[in-house]
């Protein structure tokens, strides 16, 4: 076979795996591209109707997309309503109480099960997840018995207590995966060193487990902040009210839909998960057990 | 430093499986112990159960005088090197050298002397500031070394730390070992499954196979004079050729008959040694090196065997050139000026003072 004839059928394999290279980059731009549209639209609409006055809202005039007189009145009128900042400090009080509650638990809960080897770990850590398999659409009866026992039906703290239920199973099973992740020789080398179990987890497991710890605290964040039958089912009074019940039953008064003010209380409520997100995901996704051994 | 008893140590897993099976040894103060053995021979587990990380099923480890069966890893005064480093991601090297000493309260300034004499002893003092991430396999394994320096302690465990290096890196890092331990001379207890790195680095080999201890001594003694077939066949590179043989009476001396062609003559200091073995079906062990090309200046228990070649394999300084004899493959080392080629005749000598005759059933070297 001549130096030429081969030359030019490399020249059209690399020539053809150009184009299948372009090929595959039109595909993912266009999938990309539905997905963001399908995700961004609602946001876009949002945002938008937020900036609109009742007036023009209810006018129905002219495109439902486009504003006319973009106003700020619906965020000031919400950032000085009373009740609102009530139901915003709830929402930020109960959901940081969840976190903690949930992380602590569930860190703790994950270590000894992965870590510590007694009898039953391994049918329990199967348990622990087994019952974030219960939906909590059917819990909240039960809980509602618990509750009254407690004395805490309509008091913002009973959610403290309901939120880490729904919390504990999904974080604890986040963490024994990652716990388990890490080398068995890290811990062997921290017990040769002089470490105690307790020493092991706060300076070698948590440090080197945090990308996993982020993940489990997003998600505690996510159930505490977005929850909406817990407290429809609890809660009864403004005062006690968190965000996402008290938007829907202030500003929808019988059959009135206040939407421009909905709208920009479902942006403000928005705003806390948007900045822990897009602070938090770089330090998630960066990996911190490089190096640890032969990788 | 100190010295380390293991005394009848058990180790038997749930089901009864039996790792490691009633073994004694005794390690000397100062001394560098190699534990060799093939996968599974429970030479890992051994190490484990010194270092605290595995219970023991029955038996007694002592250190420095004292029964440790029942105290934890941290109490013993041990530190420990594993084969994939296990350096602490989040720490630097100095944290990850210092993290021992913090826990046991030292100060500050002792800290960072003892670091800082590490770090000089290990060539890693302009990596102190790094990141285990940012270090080649080599300077982990070294940082992982000096983790265990800082601390000076009692005995030095290592469990397989060249395996995950290169070949180049692993035979640097050997002689570094032996550095450390010529400059520190903490006894120290090493577990390999490179014969090699057993013979370069230790005061004696300890032999391990199916979790007992098939022989200790020097690497020498081991060499030399080898007590079972495993061993034998265990330790040297390439490999102890095996050939089942009979002895025969010939006249007043014995012969190492292989088959009707192959028939060598026992040396005559050895003749008494075998003469019980008159008759009976053994192995006849020889070394490659002890089987090299003809030369007409022979001495005495030097013996001329025939053969016809099968593989040659040319390594340089010498020249691997393997046979068959009654099935079984054979590999002599000659010179590579012989120009030995494949599928043709070539004279050997078979050095008969190197000989090892070994019981067929027991294995046993006699």
């Amino acid at each position: 076979m001549s130096a030429t004839t081969m030359e030019s059928r490399a020249a059209k394999r690399a020539n053809s795996l150009a184009r299948q290279r372009v090929w595959a980059l039109w595909g993912s731009y266009i999938a990309l591209g539905v997905f963001v549209i399908i995700f961004l639209v609602p946001p876009f609409y949002t945002i938008i109707t937020s900036l609109k006055t009742s007036a023009e809202i209810s006018a129905q005039s002219g495109s439902p997309w486009m504003v006319k007189d973009p106003t700020l009145e619906n965020f000031w009128y919400l950032i000085t309503y009373p009740n609102f900042q009530i139901y915003y400090l709830n929402s930020v009080m109960i959901t940081v109480l969840t976190v903690v509650i949930s992380m602590v638990i569930s860190i703790l809960a994950a270590f000894s099960l992965s870590r510590m080897g007694f009898w039953g770990s391994q049918a329990l850590s199967t348990g622990v997840f087994l019952t974030y398999l219960v939906p909590p659409s059917l819990l909240f009866i039960p809980l509602f018995q618990i509750v009254g026992m407690l004395g805490l039906i309509n008091s913002v703290w009973c959610l403290a207590l309901l939120y880490p239920t729904l919390a504990v199973p999904f974080c604890t099973w986040i963490m024994i995966g990652y716990f388990s992740s890490i080398p068995k020789e890290l811990d062997e080398a921290a017990l040769i060193d002089g470490a105690g179990y307790l020493q092991m987890l706060f300076k070698i497991f948590i440090p080197v487990a945090m990308p996993g710890i982020i993940a489990a605290t997003i998600f505690a964040f996510t159930v505490a902040w977005g929850a909406f039958l817990y407290p429809l089912a609890y809660l009864y009074t403004s005062n006690q009210m968190v965000l996402t019940v008290g938007i829907i039953s202030d500003l929808i008064r019988g059959d009135v839909f206040q939407w421009g003010k909905i709208m920009a209380a479902c942006l403000l409520a928005s705003l806390p998960p948007i900045v822990i997100y897009a602070f938090l995901m770089d330090y998630y996704v960066a990996g911190l057990t490089a190096g640890a051994t032969k990788g | 430093m100190a010295e380390v008893r293991v005394r009848k140590v058990v180790k038997e897993y749930e089901g009864g499986v039996q790792a490691v099976k009633g073994i004694d040894l005794d390690i000397k103060d100062h001394e560098f112990v190699v534990l060799v053995g093939p996968s599974g021979c429970g030479k890992s587990t051994t190490l484990r159960m010194i270092a605290g990380l595995e219970e023991i099923s029955s038996g007694e480890i002592e250190i420095d005088g004292e029964v440790v069966n029942d105290v934890p890893p941290r109490d013993r005064d041990i530190a420990m090197v594993f084969q994939n480093y296990a350096l602490y991601p989040h720490m630097s090297v100095f944290d990850n050298m210092a993290f021992g000493l913090k826990l046991r309260k030292f100060s500050k300034e002792e800290i960072k002397k003892r670091v800082d004499e590490a770090a000089r002893i290990l060539d890693i003092a302009p990596l102190l500031d790094r990141k285990p991430r940012a270090l080649s396999g080599g300077q982990r394994q070294r940082v992982a070394m000096g983790r265990a320096i800082v601390r000076n302690p009692k005995v030095f465990l290592f469990d397989e730390p060249l395996s995950n290096l290169d070949a180049k890196l692993r035979v640097q890092m050997r002689t570094e070992i032996k550095k450390v331990h010529q400059t520190v001379k903490t006894t120290t207890v090493y577990v390999t499954h490179d014969q090699i790195e057993a013979m370069t680095l230790a005061d004696r080999v300890v032999v391990m196979n199916a979790g007992i201890i098939e022989q200790v001594g020097s690497p020498q003694e081991l060499y030399h004079h080898p007590k079972t077939r495993f061993v034998a066949g265990f330790i040297g590179s390439p490999a102890m050729n095996f050939m089942p043989c009979t002895v025969v009476e010939v006249g007043a001396g014995l012969h190492i008959k292989i088959n009707d062609k192959i028939v060598l003559p026992v040396p005559p200091d050895r003749v008494e040694r075998y003469r019980p073995f008159k008759n009976k079906k053994m192995i006849f062990g020889l070394r490659p090196e002890h089987l090299f090309e003809y030369t007409e200046q022979g001495k005495p228990g030097w013996t001329r065997v025939d053969m016809l070649t099968d593989v040659v394999e040319p390594m340089g300084m010498e020249t691997m050139v393997h046979f068959f004899v009654e099935g079984t493959a054979i590999c002599a080392r000659v010179d590579p000026a012989t120009h030995a080629a494949p599928n043709e005749w070539l004279a050997l000598t078979a050095d008969m003072n190197q000989m090892h005759l070994m019981e067929v059933d027991s294995g046993k070297v006699v």
